[in-house]
C-alpha cells in the first residue's frame, strides 16, 4: 500500500495534534513518512516536542517560598 | 450533594461532605494537591508573582465559601482554577485594562494560520539545562512573551497537562478552538526559542549560555 503524500503546510497544520496522539493512524503514518524526507519539518516537530517536554517539567514554574503556608493561614484566619 | 458525581474521585466527595458538614479543616487536605495549579493558573495571566499570589488565595477563599454550591458537573480541581482564572482576569482588567485590551486586539484572528519561522536543524535543551537558572529563565521570558489569549492555553494544557477538555471548560471556548490556539502557541513558543538561521538568538549572548554548543 501506497502512502498518499502530504505537503509541508498540512504538516504544520497538524504537527500539534500528532504531539498530542491525537491524530487518525492514516494521517500519523503519512506525517510519519513525510518527516523522514524532509529535514524542514522534521526541525519543527523536534523543537516543538523538545519545547512542550521543558514547559511540563516541574522545574520550570514554582510556587514561591513560604506560599503553601501563607495560604493556609489566611483559610484558618477566615474560616 | 445528593446529585451524581461521576467526574469526582471518591476522597474528594467524602472531603467536600466533612467540610460541608461543618469540618472545615477537611478543605486544606482537599486543596492541598491543586495549590500549584492554582498559583500558576494566576500567574500566567497576571505575570507577577506578588499579585499572582493574592489572587491564589482569594481563588481558594473564594472556593471555600462557595464549595456548598458546587455539584460535581466537572472535576473539583477544573473549577477551582476557573475560580482562580476568572479572578485573575478579573484583576486584571480593574488594574491594567488598556493594556490588557491592547494586547488582546493585537489577535484579531488567534485561530488564523500561523507558520513556522526557523527551519535551522534544532539542538535540543536537554531537560537537565532546567537547573539552570539561565535556562529557566529563557522560557518564562518566552512563555511571557506571548499574549494571554496564548499563554494561558499553554499554562493550562502543557505547564500543568490538564487535558484539551478541562482547559476548553476554563476558558469557556471549544475543544477545536484549545487545539487551534494550543498549536499556534507551540508554534509561537518554539520560534521564540529557535536557535535562528545563525545558529544564535537576537543578541547571541543569551543563546550560547543556554546552549553553549
Amino acid at each position: 500500500m501506497t502512502t498518499i503524500e502530504i505537503s509541508c503546510v498540512e504538516v504544520w497544520r497538524e504537527v500539534s495534534n500528532y504531539i498530542d496522539a491525537d491524530i487518525s493512524p492514516e494521517l500519523r503514518e503519512r506525517m510519519e513518512a513525510h518527516f523522514k524526507v524532509c529535514s524542514h519539518c522534521s526541525a519543527v516537530l523536534d523543537g516543538m516536542r523538545n519545547i512542550v517536554g521543558l514547559v511540563a517539567d516541574g522545574r520550570l514554574f514554582q510556587t514561591p517560598p513560604g506560599f503553601h503556608k501563607r495560604l493556609y493561614s489566611k483559610i484558618r484566619s477566615r474560616r | 450533594m445528593n446529585v451524581p458525581q461521576p467526574q469526582l474521585e471518591s476522597t474528594e466527595v467524602q472531603l467536600i461532605g466533612r467540610v460541608c458538614g461543618g469540618e472545615p479543616e477537611a478543605f486544606e487536605e482537599l486543596v492541598r494537591p491543586y495549590e500549584r495549579m492554582v498559583y500558576l493558573t494566576a500567574i500566567s495571566i497576571l505575570r507577577n508573582q506578588a499579585d499572582a499570589e493574592e489572587v491564589a488565595q482569594d481563588a481558594v477563599l473564594k472556593a471555600f465559601s462557595k464549595l456548598s454550591s458546587f455539584r460535581g458537573e466537572c472535576k473539583f480541581s477544573t473549577w477551582l482554577v476557573q475560580i482562580t482564572y476568572n479572578e485573575a482576569r478579573m484583576r486584571l482588567r480593574k488594574d491594567r485594562r488598556h493594556l490588557y485590551e491592547s494586547l488582546d486586539e493585537q489577535q484579531k484572528d488567534p485561530e488564523g494560520d500561523y507558520w513556522p519561522r526557523d527551519f535551522a536543524d534544532w539542538r535540543p535543551i536537554p531537560s537537565e539545562s532546567l537547573e539552570e537558572d539561565e535556562t529557566r529563565q529563557a522560557l518564562q521570558d518566552a512563555i511571557n512573551s506571548l499574549s494571554p489569549t496564548y499563554r494561558e492555553i499553554v499554562v493550562l494544557r502543557d505547564v500543568q497537562n490538564l487535558s484539551i477538555k478541562d482547559a476548553a471548560t476554563i476558558l469557556g471556548l471549544s475543544e477545536a478552538t484549545v487545539k487551534t490556539r494550543l498549536h499556534r502557541a507551540r508554534l509561537l513558543l518554539r520560534d521564540a526559542l529557535a536557535p535562528g538561521l545563525d545558529g544564535c538568538w537576537s543578541t547571541g549572548q543569551r543563546y550560547q549560555k543556554v546552549r553553549p554548543w
